[in-house]
């Protein structure tokens, strides 16, 4: 009987690998030498489907399809926010053909559990994109505009619960306690409840469970175009093209946060590899697959390589890492 | 019964010779994902999602439902027949259907939960299409108070599945409890040991596959020589009329407490399969059987778990909210053809709708067609002899824990957890109160620290929301008749049983 069994479990994970394979749409052996056929491995620090799984994937996938690159063995490497991942990232030193796809959320998990990985520790490579984040009430919350929201949340802190799909140290979390502090409130009092994500999110919204809800819009598309949710204002410099709401700073509060993701490398790599790497992110940004990749999934550009993306990425270090000292959770 | 129009238009567009090949490809990726244990229908969806860049999003979305359905049915099979769950929802299937299988009755084990998955899948689907335009909007009133006193009941079942000796089944439930309270479910990291894998707490696939599978291979191990081989007999292939008789009630009763809890934001498929495991124990004709192999304790929770699925796409479909990680990536791939979801989705997309809900149908006749022929040959598997069995087991299991989150630590954990299962199996602990306290433990957790987050750590939130009185009181009113019954009849203690939970 081993052979009926050890065929159907053949069956099965070829069947697996050919989809794997099929759908990583390499496909293609591409002989010889030289950088385009160079393989490299990227590593994702959430779970298959995640916000760095799609950035990463997205990113991994114009590579080879451009042929910029060899083929990519992207992994998946789940743990604390990231912090498992970062901390595998660091070890690696020196290791050239390695990437990560990270973002704010992984700045802030390094910081909650307590993990002696830092971001800059790592080699800055490339930020790719950004997402606003935006206040979200439901159709007939009382809250009209953020002034609304500010008056009723100075007089009662207590008296505004807000929502959001990240945990503490992720973006949904630091965007209202950097708003709190802004409008001068103790983010210590701010009410924040954790969501799994942006179902469960939109849930206690619908069911006006929460009062407000810090979030990427994109996840409430559907909400928002019935008029069953309303977006109060977005956290960027500058408005959304989808969603018909003010930023922060046409409603009268001086600040702009952003949730970002990039790509960063092991430390300890020398200057030409680094160079190399980032010369193949840019190339990448070019391509027509990049854009359509932003467009299908709403996000932003914000393309940055070498000295901006590292200032900025220090400048991100320690601005959560501020915050989360303020809150006693770092 | 505009419906029925609207679903029939919707089986002519599902049937095209193109849909009919995705919804093939989606049940069998789906089967074969939901055999080979830790790779869920959500991992491979969302390792799927690039298709969605090259198809028509009709095609993407009826083999994605192929998949859905396909993996609820498919993790059935190994845990009837290695005792290693693939997914969270076919943890229950394990503890009566092996015993099942070690019967020689795996055949019929297999065949009523691809009939109870049949069955259940499509009173699902029909439910759905009747009602998910209506109902939708109620679910998300149900707030976390609510959630909570659910799975409060559902804990309070437990009480009835403590086996004989409730000293050792409340030792296992609290073990189990304990395991659950490994994360950092609070934003601050607890009993990690400083480890930032166990972070997020221990995933239930690893403890299942550790308690169910390495215990018992342990177990087997230890006794190989002392013991005689009790060969596993060759049973009939089919079910007999009585295995018909005793598993249509338990398909039934199963689809009734799938497809609600599936429609609930906080329901998934763990709960419903454990309250219809508990009811058909307590409604059995006998009950004697359970623990040793009861067809009811197949049925019921099999046809839960796929009644379940169907649940999850009210909501989804009917307002565009995701309760399971396999619904959230089905929104993404909707919203990567720029289709707006949410309540107007059957007004501005009906042909989609309906085809999507065509295809369910066909997806369950397909799997239904697909496995019952499948069931007698996956039974022979049996037949191999037992060092090679248990080495196929073994594999199987730490390749399980492995691809949970692919961290070779899961592995070790596997072992650690494993010695437990042995260590609960030499004395005499059931290990079902365990499982059930590793999956209702931090849900139960969350769902509080949530409502009393909210309200400000005011208690009495906890019955502000009638269906959580409505449970309450229903929790109050069992707890009397227990206690009543109690002291009518108060009955020994029965120490013979012991031996059965010890061959567990």
């Amino acid at each position: 009987m081993t052979p009926t069994r050890r065929s159907h479990r053949l069956t099965a994970t070829v069947f697996l690998v050919a989809a794997a394979l099929l759908l990583s749409a390499c496909g293609v052996t591409r002989g010889g030498e030289g950088e385009a056929n160079r393989r490299l491995s990227m590593y994702i620090p959430n779970s298959p489907g995640g916000g760095y799984d799609l950035t990463g994937r997205a990113a991994a996938r114009v590579l080879e399809d451009a042929e910029l690159s060899g083929r990519f063995e992207v992994t998946n490497v789940i743990g604390a926010g990231g912090t498992v991942a970062m901390q595998r990232l660091l070890n690696e030193e020196g290791v050239d053909d390695l990437v990560m796809s990270m973002g704010l959320g992984v700045v802030g998990a390094t910081y909650t559990n307590d993990s002696k990985a830092r971001v800059s520790q790592a080699t800055p490579i490339a930020r790719l994109i950004e997402d606003q984040e935006a206040l979200i009430v439901p159709k007939d919350s009382p809250f009209q505009t953020v002034q609304d929201l500010v008056d009723a949340w100075k007089a009662d802190p207590s008296s505004v619960t807000i929502g959001g799909g990240s945990s503490p140290g992720g973006p949904d979390f630091l965007f209202p306690m950097q708003l709190a502090k802004t409008v001068g409130i103790d983010p210590k009092q701010v009410k924040y409840i954790v969501y799994d994500g942006g179902g469960p999110l939109t849930s206690a919204l619908l069911g006006k469970k929460i009062d407000v809800g810090a979030s990427g819009p994109s996840e409430f598309e559907g909400q928002l175009e019935d008029g069953s949710l309303r977006v109060l204002a977005v956290s960027g410099e500058e408005r959304l093209e989808t969603v018909d709401a003010p930023t922060l700073k046409e409603s009268g509060i001086d600040m702009t946060f952003v949730n970002w993701r990039g790509i960063l490398a092991p430390p300890g790599i020398s200057d030409e590899s680094r160079e190399r790497l980032v010369a193949m992110f840019t190339e990448m940004h070019k391509t027509k697959g990049w854009q359509d990749a932003i467009k299908r999934n709403g996000w932003i550009d914000s393309f940055a390589t070498g000295e901006e993306f590292e200032t900025f990425l220090l400048e991100q270090d320690k601005r959560v890492e501020t915050t989360l000292k303020e809150l006693g959770l770092a | 019964m505009d419906s029925l129009n609207l679903l029939m238009d919707g089986f002519a567009q599902a049937l095209t010779v193109q849909n009919l090949f995705y919804a093939v490809v989606g049940v069998f990726l789906g089967t074969a994902v939901g055999v080979l244990p830790g790779i869920g229908p959500a991992m491979t969806l969302a390792l799927l999602l690039p298709i969605t860049y090259s198809v028509g999003p009709d095609s993407a979305l009826i083999m994605f439902a192929g998949i859905y359905y396909g993996g609820m049915y498919g993790g059935s099979t190994t845990s009837i027949l290695l005792n290693t769950p693939g997914e969270s929802s076919s943890v229950v299937t394990a503890i009566e259907g092996n015993k099942m299988a070690k019967k020689g009755r795996a055949a019929q084990a297999l065949a009523t939960a691809a009939i109870g998955s049949f069955v259940a899948g499509t009173i699902g689907t029909l439910l759905l299409v009747l009602f998910a335009p209506s109902v939708a909007g109620q679910v998300v009133k149900l707030g976390n108070p609510s959630n909570f006193a659910l799975i409060l009941l559902a804990l309070f079942a437990v009480t009835a599945v403590l086996g004989t000796s409730r000293l050792r089944g409340f030792i296992a439930l609290f073990l189990g409890l304990a395991i659950g309270l490994v994360g950092g479910q609070t934003g601050q990291a607890r009993l990690t040991f400083g480890n930032p894998l166990l972070a997020d707490g221990i995933d239930i696939v690893v403890v299942a596959v550790a308690i169910f599978a390495i215990g018992e291979a342990l177990w087997v191990a230890a006794h190989l020589r002392r013991r005689p081989l009790d060969i596993i007999p060759v049973g009939q292939p089919w079910m007999s009329r009585e295995d018909w008789g005793r598993s249509w009630k338990p398909w039934l009763r199963g689809t009734a407490f799938g497809f609600p809890f599936g429609a609930l934001p906080a329901g998934g498929a763990e709960i419903p399969t454990f309250l219809s495991y508990v009811t058909e124990r307590k409604l059995a004709k006998h009950p004697e059987e359970f623990g040793k192999g009861a067809i009811e304790g197949v049925a019921g929770p099999e046809a839960a778990n796929n009644a379940s699925a169907a649940g999850t796409l009210v909501p989804l479909l009917a307002i565009g909210l995701p309760t399971t990680a396999t619904a959230a990536i089905m929104l993404l791939a909707i919203q990567s053809y720029g289709i707006e979801t949410g309540p107007q989705l059957f007004d501005t997309e009906p042909d989609l709708v309906w085809a999507l809900l065509a295809s369910l149908f066909i997806g369950n006749t397909l799997l239904l067609l697909l496995n019952l022929p499948l069931a007698p040959l996956w039974a022979k598997l049996l037949q191999i002899p037992r060092p090679y069995l248990y080495a196929g087991i073994l594999f199987f299991a730490s390749l399980g824990a492995y691809s949970v989150s692919f961290q070779p630590f899961d592995l070790a954990l596997l072992l650690v957890i494993g010695l437990l299962g042995l260590a609960m199996r030499r004395f005499g602990l059931p290990v079902l109160p365990l499982i059930i306290g590793v999956i209702l433990g931090p849900k139960l957790e969350e769902q509080l620290t949530t409502s009393l987050q909210i309200s400000s750590g005011d208690v009495s939130t906890l019955w502000s929301e009638p269906v959580a009185v409505i449970v309450y009181a229903f929790i109050a009113l069992a707890l009397v008749a227990i206690l009543a019954s109690g002291l009518r009849k108060p009955k020994p203690e029965a120490p013979v049983e012991e031996k059965e939970e010890v061959s567990a």
